[in-house]
């Protein structure tokens, strides 16, 4: 593939700017933990569960200690505790937390190094099981092999995870590498993680850790008959971000859709909030080997593709900037952006591959994905999937990593069974027919898509500059990325942000920070 | 009724390659292998729907229990076309100039609207072509119209928030967006919001449905003023609002 003619300067420039945007948020992340955080750390330890009404175990023990202002010590803190005094499990343990007669108040023994003595062992248990389903995952990648890229990620959304499942073999079947299995609509927005499995959602499917199991059974045979890996996917975003990232680590999940400002633009999250919690959820993910999805594509749906394209770019920067904080390489780093412009533009095929080229350019290693015109579709299916010809070539011709099909029926229903066969076969054709075609192109250094990556590119690094100048909270607080404004203070999840007390413990995030 | 005033018949049927020949496409899965008895199966299917002349022109494997068809076929139903009757959305053809103006000189106040996509809906592109600045195809949004007051409370509202909102605020008119079509909740959600503005006596705001899957009628049926599908621009949304509350106000003056 021959790079456009770019000037790394800029690009280098830009990655210093996303460092230093990061490294100014670092400082707040690091200072504060989350009630989803401190779930997940119970999660960590195997904290299973829920109540007669469907309240997480996890859920009230966390409750319990931030009602009586304490979960600044640290769940694991209180956890180790009741281990030290004789607790059989930690399962015993957080019950104990949870129903047990009053909130411990710290009085008395045990000491500090007794309550780590006491969590060491389960700590080590804990992290013992990311790393074996890691392992078991990489082994049969490498056993049965994966599909030649771009790989082709399907959408499933019926409701019920049976139905799910069933149709993930279908679309396994019909050559798909990657299945999502959509949240039900408002699932971001609840503050714990649905128990069981389950049959009725809205516009999707609950994400919970039985489900989860429910369709990695399905593709772990599939994927034999076929001898062809097949990758699940989820959603480790909305309020219980880091606690999807557990389950989806344990559980062996290949991707999770995981975005450092996703939430705060598009679901209201507070910016505090997302931004704690995704370092958290990074920290398992960077350890579980699972290749996060950012969500830049968004952006292009409330902005406008060609006057914002530049924010996608600087927010990929950024999230790249976050990602590496969190310990992910590079090729676990699948960033998105989207085939968005308006199709009655003159020349927007040359504006999408130069976007393209660009992206993949500068993140070379990222397994780069790549998202499907959503906004500029309408019920004529056949213009729709012409659409979507296009958008198969771009994605060949620039080499990106991960694409999301685009449905001939996008702004109708979610897909039916035979619109991912449709897309499927469409995908298959254009990928074999322009297979080596990137190695073809030679771009014009004084031509249209030349000059517009360096537009966009330019125009990111000044975006980069200013957010930089006024720091990540007040850029996100002014509309700065996808025209949405996010008070620091505002939306939803605050009331879960607590300062850490100075004997803060948390022995899961110090081991995956490599500190234990 | 009587018998002259009907209208002359017109009689129509799809038109394929010569008139009247009802020549119509389709497509569709059905869950078995492709085989010879799936083909049949697919024909038969087609006969039964009413299609004479059936040709299955393709017999797709879709996944190992599933084969996907494309399917040709004469429909021989003729329709009258003249009977057809459906209720359509007057709306004068206003530009953003002459609706400000419009407000300025006969209403003399802002005209407030508030919309939002209720209930589980968390797909705000609908309502933000129609209210946010930028607009839709070059139109601008209600926020961009100067003698507009454009609330846009985003996804995910409750019907009584929005309702207690546009109380609040004390709207013209209220601007509700479903864009999620699954089990047909856009259609429970929306028609609870008029039963909550009946009972809460806020009937008498404008309340306008838009959606992907909404059409004038459907919205007449489940209680709104009117309804707006897929490639309204925002200034057709507010010459219904100016329009209908001038005639309003119109009214009002007669009966007095």
């Amino acid at each position: 593939m021959h790079p456009l003619p770019i000037d790394d300067a800029v690009v280098d420039e830009c990655r210093a700017l996303a460092g230093d945007i990061a490294a100014g948020v670092q400082r707040f992340i690091d200072a504060h933990t989350t009630v989803s955080i401190e779930r997940t750390v119970l999660r960590a330890y195997g904290i299973d569960g829920a109540d007669a009404e469907g309240v997480p175990l996890v859920n009230t023990c966390v409750d319990r200690y931030l009602a009586a202002g304490r979960i600044g010590h640290g769940i694991a803190w209180w956890l180790g505790r009741a281990l030290a005094r004789g607790a059989a499990s930690p399962q015993e343990a957080a019950e104990t937390l949870a129903y047990g007669g009053d909130a411990d108040d710290g009085t008395g023994g045990p000491s500090k190094a007794e309550v780590l003595a006491a969590l060491a062992p389960h700590t080590a248990a804990a992290i013992s099981r990311i790393d074996q389903a890691r392992d078991k995952r990489a082994a049969d990648r490498t056993r049965l092999g994966t599909g030649p890229r771009p790989w082709k990620y399907v959408i499933v959304a019926t409701g019920n995870i049976y139905d799910d499942a069933d149709q993930a073999r279908a679309a396994a079947q019909a050559g798909a590498d990657i299945i999502a299995v959509i949240r039900s609509t408002a699932q971001s927005l609840i503050d714990y993680v649905p128990y069981g499995a389950t049959t009725e959602g809205f516009g999707g499917t609950w994400a919970t850790q039985e489900n989860f199991k429910i369709v990695r059974r399905a593709l772990d045979d599939e994927q034999e008959k076929l001898g062809r890996y097949l990758m699940q996917v989820n959603y480790s975003s909305g309020l219980c971000m880091p606690e999807i990232a557990l389950l989806g680590a344990v559980e062996r999940l290949d991707m999770l859709l995981n975005d450092a400002m996703y939430g705060i633009l598009f679901r209201d999250i507070n910016p505090r909030r997302t931004l704690c919690d995704q370092y958290f959820s990074r920290r398992v993910i960077a350890r579980a080997g699972i290749i996060i999805n950012t969500g830049e594509d968004n952006y292009l749906t409330t902005a406008d593709a060609v006057d914002k394209a530049h924010t996608v770019m600087a927010s990929q920067f950024i999230n790249e900037a976050f990602a590496r904080r969190a310990g992910l390489p590079d090729e676990l780093m699948g960033l998105g952006h989207a085939f968005e412009i308006d199709k009655s533009i003159e020349d927007s095929f040359l504006m999408e591959i130069a976007q393209a080229q660009l992206v993949r350019q500068i993140f070379p290693r990222h397994p780069i994905k790549w998202m499907p015109a959503t906004k500029h579709k309408s019920g004529d299916i056949f213009w729709s999937h012409r659409v979507d010809g296009l958008y198969d070539l771009v994605g060949v011709a620039t080499e990106q990593s991960i694409e999301l099909l685009g449905m001939m029926t996008e702004s109708i229903h979610t897909p039916l069974l035979q619109d991912r066969f449709a897309a499927l076969k469409g995908a298959d054709y254009v990928f074999n027919a322009a297979r080596h075609l990137s190695d073809e192109i030679i771009w014009n250094p004084n031509g249209r898509v030349v000059a517009r990556a360096k537009q966009v590119l330019g125009e990111a690094r000044d975006l980069l500059r200013e957010v930089k100048g006024e720091g990540m909270f007040s850029a996100v607080a002014r509309g700065a990325f996808a025209d949405v404004k996010r008070p620091e203070t505002g939306g939803r999840g605050l009331g879960g942000v607590v300062e850490k007390d100075g004997n803060y413990v948390n022995p899961i995030l110090d081991a995956l920070e490599g500190k234990a | 009724m009587s018998e002259r005033s009907k209208p002359t018949p017109e009689m129509i049927r799809a038109y394929g390659d010569r008139k009247d020949d009802g020549r119509i496409q389709l497509s569709f899965t059905l869950p078995v292998a492709p085989s010879g008895r799936a083909k049949e199966a697919a024909r038969r299917f087609a006969e039964k729907l009413g299609l004479k002349n059936v040709l299955v022109a393709t017999m797709e494997k879709a996944g190992s229990t599933f084969s996907f068809f494309v399917v040709y076929g004469n429909a021989d139903f003729a329709l009258d076309f003249s009977e057809i009757i459906v209720p359509e959305v007057t709306v004068p053809e206003w530009g953003f100039k002459e609706i400000n103006h419009l407000v300025h000189d006969e209403l003399g106040r802002k005209v407030v609207v508030v919309g939002a996509c209720t209930g589980s809906d968390a797909h705000t592109v609908g309502i933000d072509a129609i209210l946010n600045m930028k607009g839709y195809a070059g139109d601008k949004g209600l926020e961009a119209y100067p003698w507009f007051d454009a609330y846009n409370l985003g996804a995910q509202v409750d019907n009584a928030a929005l309702l207690a909102r546009a109380k609040e605020l004390r709207a013209d008119a209220v601007l509700v967006s479903q864009i999620m079509t699954q089990r047909d909740l856009h259609i429970e959600n929306s028609q609870q919001l008029i039963e909550l503005a009946r009972k809460g006596g806020m009937r008498d705001l404008i309340f306008l449905l838009g959606g992907p899957r909404i059409d004038h009628k459907l919205a007449r049926e489940l209680g709104y003023d009117a309804g707006f599908g897929p490639g309204t621009k925002p200034s057709q949304v507010a010459s219904y609002i100016v329009d209908t509350l001038l005639k309003r106000r119109h009214g009002a003056a007669q009966e007095r």
